[in-house]
């Protein structure tokens, strides 16, 4: 290859504590060219990108750009050696503009002046199609906004090595498409781009070059044109699997949550939630679908009875004595009071879900604490249920009384889902909770849902990836900005066409119900 | 490019696993070491005062006679009793930097009683109305800001500051009516004094230290306790498991505002038998270092308030024996908090130097 | 007399105005200092203390010592901000409990320093009040509390504003106290932000404590009323909603409210106003103004006047 090197690592090395996040890391990316960077969650690519953008600062190992040996301790140095990264948690101050926040850092030695800086916006949009408003507040704009505003700011100081963290986790299938279109026409440009990512068909598609990690260390770099699905998914987890999640059929399904015309409006006076139906049954999994902020929140936190509505009800079918119970505009302890086992597995684990300073004991006994006359706490029952949990789901501990913030991503969740499950629910809501977890501990979760459908439980999972959602749920229902764009039998659905369901802003109520019909008659 | 220079840093930060406590305990009792030897050398630089002559000072001033025990028995019972008032609304990620009014109200209320029915009830029955009255007033002056934040999330740090302002001039404006002279003086009181058992100050200290091992059983082993610690943890949490936030603060300021009552009638039933704007000087923003330094436990919570008054006390005699002023006490505090403060750092990052250990090939 | 009120708030506004720029600075970079009473006592003792030295050494040239007091007194409390940045910034320790410890502190050095500047029953520092009023502003018309560092409160509240809204230095640091992990990843360097901003803000309060003995109060026992002012300026950041402009306006407002008790009862011709007990309540008169603002405030909540979002926590680049 006549390319030439834009940056090379040499036995890059980085621990946090005593966990090795980076491990000896030689990797090389050359100009006009996408490389991959493939690997499981927690597998160390953040890490290893955050060292060459000067967010880390590597313990050992040697980075060179252009063939000479750099040192980069800081985001400013990476800056000057014309290196960009674009953070998978968008690094913007909400309350400035998109043009203030393009400028935000640089420092070329010219008289501020912001109109400049809109113009200079205005040019880079349209070399390279974007569209964006620079005076836009960042608090008023969608994810996608957000992301382009990150892409400019890099392109807006010039680099020639662009970093992207994961960057389609929060698009849809078209709006992924138009990234990659713009993120070939910079390679073309000749500068290196390299990707984070853990989408084996996105690798497959934009990349010229894939480079795998696993456990925090590169496995191997390899030309994309000559590798596949089966081999990169063995590179990075290191030993066969089968991607294969097993759908079971629904064992006579009945109705056990039904949902009519809910409405929610924010404080701002936005629509969170606009005239949302549908049923959830028992012994099936209903899968959520939408971009990110869709409503998905708002719509579990309104069957917890965490968020008020404006208009709707929610009917809980008692599978015990066929009684109807009203959940609308109750509180969670009402809700339990009045018998309706509802479990709620929050996307925001450590923050909701969880309370990580305490220990697992502490953690277990959230849901159970009040029960009883007493005043006083009973530390017994939740130790034994954290030893159970513990035990059976695998979790690793030191033990029981070890905080949960201390714990890896994976074993917080299973904590979080084991208490939930502990519980016998009949109806079980999960928040993306895959999320951050490495394949295995996926799949362990994957299991669990599918364990709790086949006892029977009305299981409501919202997914952001929607070749899982396809592969696990019996029906799937789509939102977009607050309202169900459709409902589809994951059975016989495409993610294309659920990608588009889930751009389809201009849905007319008709159609939502039409397809409500369809999904029912699927189902 | 060029213009980034190429040199490693010599040491960068990393975070810090659990670390043991005993290890823990070395660190704040060194920083706390370093802190004397630094006032020790700011004496002798600035009074000329050789350092042993201070820690000597410090010592006798202390622990040099029965009775200066005794005063430092009866300040370290009434600091520890603010503290532990303060503790449970901290615990919650409150900041009710008001307990020096909260317990400013509950002295003039104490006061109140013995004026208005001194000498017309029995002590014992004014006792009780004096310690009613104060716990009334300390929990009204609590669950104001409180049922703002709860309603509104009004800041509550400036909302209880200022009630303490409001209180003081409160205290100046009863003291103008009750004291007709206009000396705004008010005698000792000759109603309302609390029993004399054993020693002057033992019912003080007994109260105080029955009260830290009920806050401490409150605080671990109450239900109330585990809503506190949710609370203050993450109210997204307590929200999810169906905590109801705003009547856990409310609740929780009221506890608070209680013992700041108690603090005010012991202050003026077992001590002062009068109340000036400055009865409670200062002690309501010490409380809260004590409470935090004592990671919000109320049994280390007897050791930081222990060091505050040793030193205090200490500085105080010191101050008087070289002619100083007075106020030196709160420059050593301040000084030795510095430290203790500082040393949090050692506790929770370390230090990692750079090695040069790069493979050169 | 309405004027010489309107007049005499305005003088003691400005001690307020110092107070509450410096923390609007100090805010905007992250930090909730709850030492800023702390900082302008020792502002004070700090200017006291260099004039004390000048007039004792026979020094009366009057620019000389406006200029050196005033310098002194930034220095002072310039260095109480850095040793609330080492704490907060290098250290992490938690800022309130830092804030409080430097107000315990601030108030007894000072006290303890103006108590050993007192000579038998004269105070040298106050010979130099003359120096920091106007030749015109005589004892006897309304202009008496009218000095230098009036107008250089306006200047640097004017200046604070302007810097902090209309150049790329104020955009680099109310990112930084905004969202620091934003402002870090665009290559600002916030522990220097966060370090030079405190220190000045601090330097700026410390102005405050001058100020107020040097302008307004002018007395032998005047500095223990500084502490008091310190927490109104504090509580004055969030009705000046984080702008260094807005808060000239309430400075003079928070001035007239603290000196009620002087004029009201004269400008009001009510009997009750005249009694020796409407005193302490008149004196009540700015705090419980403060609560209801705050109250009011609060109520009707905008996204526009929040404070910054990162304001009190500390910033450690590798959490993870």
């Amino acid at each position: 290859m006549e390319k030439s090197i834009a940056l090379e690592l040499r036995g890059v090395t980085k621990t946090f504590g005593k966990v090795i996040a980076n491990n000896n890391v030689d990797l090389t990316v050359y100009k006009g060219e996408i490389l991959s960077i493939l690997g499981e969650n927690g597998c160390g690519k953040t890490t290893l990108m955050n060292m060459i953008s000067g967010i880390y600062y590597p313990d050992k190992g040697q980075i060179f750009v252009d063939g000479r040996e750099v040192v980069i301790r800081s985001p400013k140095d990476a800056f000057g050696y014309k290196i960009g990264m674009i953070h998978q948690h968008f690094k913007l101050v909400d309350v400035f503009s998109a043009s203030e926040n393009i400028v935000l850092g640089i420092d070329d030695g010219k008289k501020y002046n912001i109109k400049d800086v809109n113009n200079r916006v205005l040019e880079i949009c349209e070399r390279y199609g974007f569209n964006i408003d620079p005076k836009k507040k960042i608090y008023e704009m969608s994810v996608s906004e957000k992301q382009t505003v990150e892409i400019i700011k890099v392109l807006y100081r010039g680099a020639d090595i662009l970093i992207l963290d994961e960057p389609t986790a929060v698009l849809t299938p078209q709006e992924t498409e138009k990234l990659f279109d713009v993120l070939r026409r910079m390679r073309d440009d000749g500068k290196a781009i390299m990707i984070i990512t853990h989408k084996l068909h996105e690798v497959l598609s934009v990349s010229d070059r894939v480079a795998v990690l696993r456990r925090g260390e590169h496995i191997a770099t390899v030309e994309t044109a000559t590798a596949t699905e089966s081999m990169l998914t063995e590179m990075m987890v290191g030993k066969k699997v089968t991607l294969n999640i097993d759908r079971l059929d629904p064992v006579s399904p009945c109705e056990r949550l039904v949902l009519e015309g809910l409405n929610c409006t924010s404080h701002e006076g936005i629509k969170l939630l606009d005239n949302i139906s549908f049923t959830a049954r028992s012994g099936e999994i209903l899968g959520i679908a939408g971009i990110a902020g869709s409503g998905q929140r708002e719509l579990l936190e309104a069957i917890a009875g965490l968020q008020h509505l404006d208009e709707g009800t929610i009917t809980y079918k008692n599978p015990k004595n066929g009684e109807d119970v009203n959940l609308r505009d109750k509180t969670p302890l009402q809700i339990r009071d009045l018998g309706v086992r509802l479990s709620f597995v929050p996307e925001d684990r450590l923050g909701m879900g969880l309370v990580g300073n305490m220990d697992i004991i502490d953690n277990m006994m959230l849901r159970s604490y009040k029960r009883g006359a007493s005043m006083f706490l009973d530390r017994k029952a939740p130790k034994d249920l954290a030893k159970n949990i513990i035990q059976s789901l695998e979790i690793a501990t030191p033990g029981a009384t070890t905080p949960v913030r201390r714990l890896s991503g994976g074993n917080v969740q299973k904590v979080l889902v084991g208490r939930e499950i502990s519980s016998a629910p009949s109806v079980l809501m999960a928040a993306y909770p895959v999320r951050g977890l490495d394949i295995g501990s996926s799949y362990t979760i994957y299991n669990l849902l599918n364990d709790q459908k086949a006892r029977g439980v009305a299981v409501i999972f919202v997914g952001e990836d929607l070749d899982v959602l396809v592969e696990l749920c019996d029906r799937i229902i789509v939102l977009a900005s607050g309202k169900i764009t459709g409902i589809v039998d994951a059975r016989n659905t495409t993610k294309e066409e659920i990608g588009l369901l889930m751009t389809k802003s201009t849905s007319i109520s008709e159609d939502a119900e039409k397809a409500a019909k369809e999904g029912s008659e699927n189902g | 490019m060029a213009n980034v220079k190429k040199h490693e840093p010599l040491f960068h930060i990393v975070k810090r696993d659990r670390m043991p406590i005993w290890q823990s305990l070395i660190i704040r009792l060194a920083a706390i070491v370093l802190g004397l030897l630094f006032c020790g050398l700011l004496c002798n630089i600035i009074l000329d005062v050789k350092p042993m002559e201070l820690y000597k000072t410090l010592y006798d001033g202390v622990f040099g006679t029965e009775r200066r025990i005794w005063k430092m028995a009866k300040d370290l019972a009434v600091l520890l009793c603010i503290s532990l008032a303060v503790t449970p609304a901290f615990k919650m990620k409150f900041w009710n930097i008001g307990a020096e009014g909260q317990v400013l109200m509950s002295c003039l209320a104490a006061v109140a009683c013995t004026i208005y029915f001194g000498g017309k009830m029995p002590n014992w029955v004014l006792l009780i109305c004096m310690a009613a009255a104060s716990i009334l007033a300390g929990m009204i002056w609590a669950v104001i800001p409180a049922i703002f934040k709860a309603k509104w999330d009004t800041n509550e740090t400036l909302f209880t500051l200022m009630m303490n302002y409001v209180a003081t001039q409160l205290v100046a404006y009863f003291l103008i009516v009750w004291v007709p002279s206009g000396s705004s003086s008010l005698g000792e009181q000759a109603f309302g004094h609390m029993p004399i058992v054993y020693h002057r100050y033992f019912i003080l200290v007994a109260v105080v230290a029955v009260l830290t091992i009920f806050m401490y059983i409150y605080l671990n082993y109450f239900k109330q306790g585990y809503e506190i610690s949710v609370v203050g943890e993450s109210q997204k949490t307590a929200c999810y498991i169906g905590i109801n936030v705003k009547t856990v603060i409310i609740r929780t300021l009221i506890v608070s505002g209680a013992l700041c009552g108690i603090a005010g009638f012991l202050i003026v039933s077992a001590l002062d038998h009068s109340v000036t704007t400055d009865a409670v000087g200062g002690r309501g923003f010490t409380a809260i270092m004590v409470s935090w330094l004592a990671k919000f436990n109320p049994l280390i919570m007897v050791a930081t308030s222990f060091l505050i008054v040793f030193l205090q006390q200490g500085v105080y005699e010191f101050a008087n024996d070289y002619g100083i002023s007075t106020a030196f006490q709160n420059i050593i505090v301040g000084i030795i908090l510095f430290f203790v403060i500082g040393c949090e750092f050692f506790i929770n990052y370390k230090i990692m130097f750079t090695r040069k250990e790069v493979a050169k090939k | 007399m309405i004027l010489d009120y309107i007049l005499n708030a305005i003088a003691i506004g400005m001690t307020f105005l110092y107070g509450s720029t410096g923390e609007i600075i100090t805010e905007k970079a992250g930090h909730l200092n709850l030492g800023i009473p702390g900082v302008m006592c020792v502002g004070a003792a700090g200017g006291c203390a260099a004039l004390h030295y000048m007039i004792v050494g026979g020094i009366t040239n009057g620019f000389l010592l406006v200029l050196v007091g005033i310098l002194a007194s930034f220095i002072a409390a310039f260095l109480m901000g850095m040793l609330f940045s080492f704490l907060a910034v290098t250290l992490h320790a938690n800022q309130n409990v830092t804030g409080l410890a430097m107000t315990t502190f601030g108030v007894g050095l000072m006290k303890y320093i103006m108590f050993g500047l007192k000579e038998g029953n004269s105070i040298p520092y106050l010979k130099a009040l003359s120096a920091f009023r106007f030749p015109f502003a005589d004892q006897t018309n309304g202009l008496k509390y009218c000095g230098v560092m009036v107008f250089l409160a306006l200047i640097i509240a004017l200046l604070s504003s302007f810097v902090l809204f209309k150049t790329k230095v104020g955009l680099h640091l109310r990112a930084v106290g905004e969202n620091p992990a934003t402002a870090d990843a665009a290559g600002i360097n916030v522990t220097l932000y966060k370090y030079l901003a405190t220190s000045i803000g601090c330097g700026i309060s410390g102005l405050g404590g001058l100020c107020y003995i040097m302008d307004y109060a002018g007395s032998r026992e005047s500095y223990l009323s500084i502490e008091a002012l310190g927490w109104l300026a504090v509580a004055l950041v969030i009705f000046a909603l984080w702008r260094p402009h807005l808060s000239i306006v309430g400075s003079v407002i928070f001035g007239a409210l603290f000196i009620a008790g002087q004029f009201i009862p004269t400008l009001v011709p009510l009997k009750f106003l005249q009694t020796m007990t409407a005193a302490p309540l008149l004196k009540m008169l700015p705090y419980v103004v403060t609560i209801i603002v705050l109250t009011v405030t609060s109520i009707r909540d905008k996204k526009e006047n929040h404070p910054p979002q990162g304001l009190g926590l500390n910033y450690y680049r590798e959490e993870r």
